[in-house]
């Protein structure tokens, strides 16, 4: 297990059942799998998403768990720059319009 | 094909959108890649994983009554087990027999029980397996290191918004003995796919 893994297995919040993880979709899964895959690489350290995550859930309290997982990571990644919010609105766009093949 | 709009009547929502945009783009950066996100969700298969369809499958080898109920009502027999929230309309349970082997897809999108077998793998979502897997099934599954015999046919079953399918493979030679725990254990996800056999391990055989 890597501290990441760790970190995830310690994480309270995390929605579960009988102590299975529960994801309502499977987009939420692939987030959660982005995150981690993400933060096991050099410079995108899983403290740094935390720090955002815990500021998404202080901010918008009652919004859907995994929600507050996909604003906190844009954030983290804009702020890493390695995408620009021009990129992420238009792949967003074009997946919400179905110009792309949208399979999750 | 015209099936989108009947497949998929919805474009994905916001939330779904925001998901597929940053997966991505992060691969497109050479960030990560679908596989290793795949595999972060791997490593918790325990938590995610394809459980409850396997402790289905290990019920219905060591039950036959459970195992009728099971192909004739699918979602009643997994309430047995306490599985009770399906988020979809129908799950089929398809028998795989010594004459006939099953393999699941959604030719048009990524349609997957995964209230019982977790999250779908990334290759289920290819292009190349969806379409290639209806035309020569047999093909795609040597190329997944499955072998099935000329005189087994293989039906494969398209998955619908309103329809999911789940294999429900043999129950391998050998295990005669076999606790239910034990046999659940060697039911994988991608024998509940269709995409392989349980296998003993030799150690253990």
């Amino acid at each position: 297990m890597s501290d990441v893994d760790r970190a995830i297995a310690g994480l309270e919040g995390l929605p579960r059942r009988n102590g299975e993880l529960v994801f309502e979709a499977p987009w939420e899964g692939r987030v959660f799998g982005l995150v981690v895959a993400l933060t096991k690489t050099p410079g995108f350290e899983w403290d740094d998403f935390r720090r955002l995550l815990i500021a998404e859930i202080v901010r918008d309290p009652d919004a859907d768990y995994y929600a507050k997982w996909l604003s906190a990571f844009e954030r983290f990644v804009l702020e890493r720059r390695v995408l620009t919010n021009e990129e992420l609105e238009s792949r967003k766009s074009e997946y919400a319009s179905m110009a792309r093949d949208a399979v999750i | 094909m015209s099936g989108r709009d009947s497949h998929h009547p919805n474009a994905p929502t916001d939330l779904e959108a925001r998901a597929l945009a940053l997966e991505s783009l992060l691969v497109e950066k050479g960030l990560l890649t679908s596989e290793a996100v795949d595999g972060v969700i791997r490593a918790f298969e325990q938590d995610i994983g394809p459980m409850r369809g396997a402790r289905a499958v290990a019920r219905a080898w060591v039950d036959p009554g459970f195992k009728r109920r099971l192909l004739a009502a699918p979602k009643a027999a997994f309430a047995e087990i306490g599985v009770t929230e399906h988020q979809v309309e129908e799950l089929v349970v398809v028998e795989n027999t010594p004459t006939v082997h099953n393999v699941i897809v959604c030719t048009l999108c990524s349609c997957y029980p995964w209230m019982v077998l977790g999250l779908p793998p990334t290759w289920y979502k290819s292009a190349p397996y969806r379409s290639r897997v209806v035309v020569e099934p047999r093909v795609v599954l040597r190329e997944m290191g499955l072998e099935v015999e000329s005189d087994i046919q293989v039906r494969v079953w398209d998955s619908s918004a309103d329809i999911r399918y789940m294999v429900l493979p043999l129950r391998p030679d050998g295990t005669e003995d076999w606790s239910e725990d034990q046999l659940a254990a060697l039911v994988t996800r991608d024998c509940m796919i269709g995409v392989a056999r349980p296998a003993v391990p030799s150690a253990v055989a």
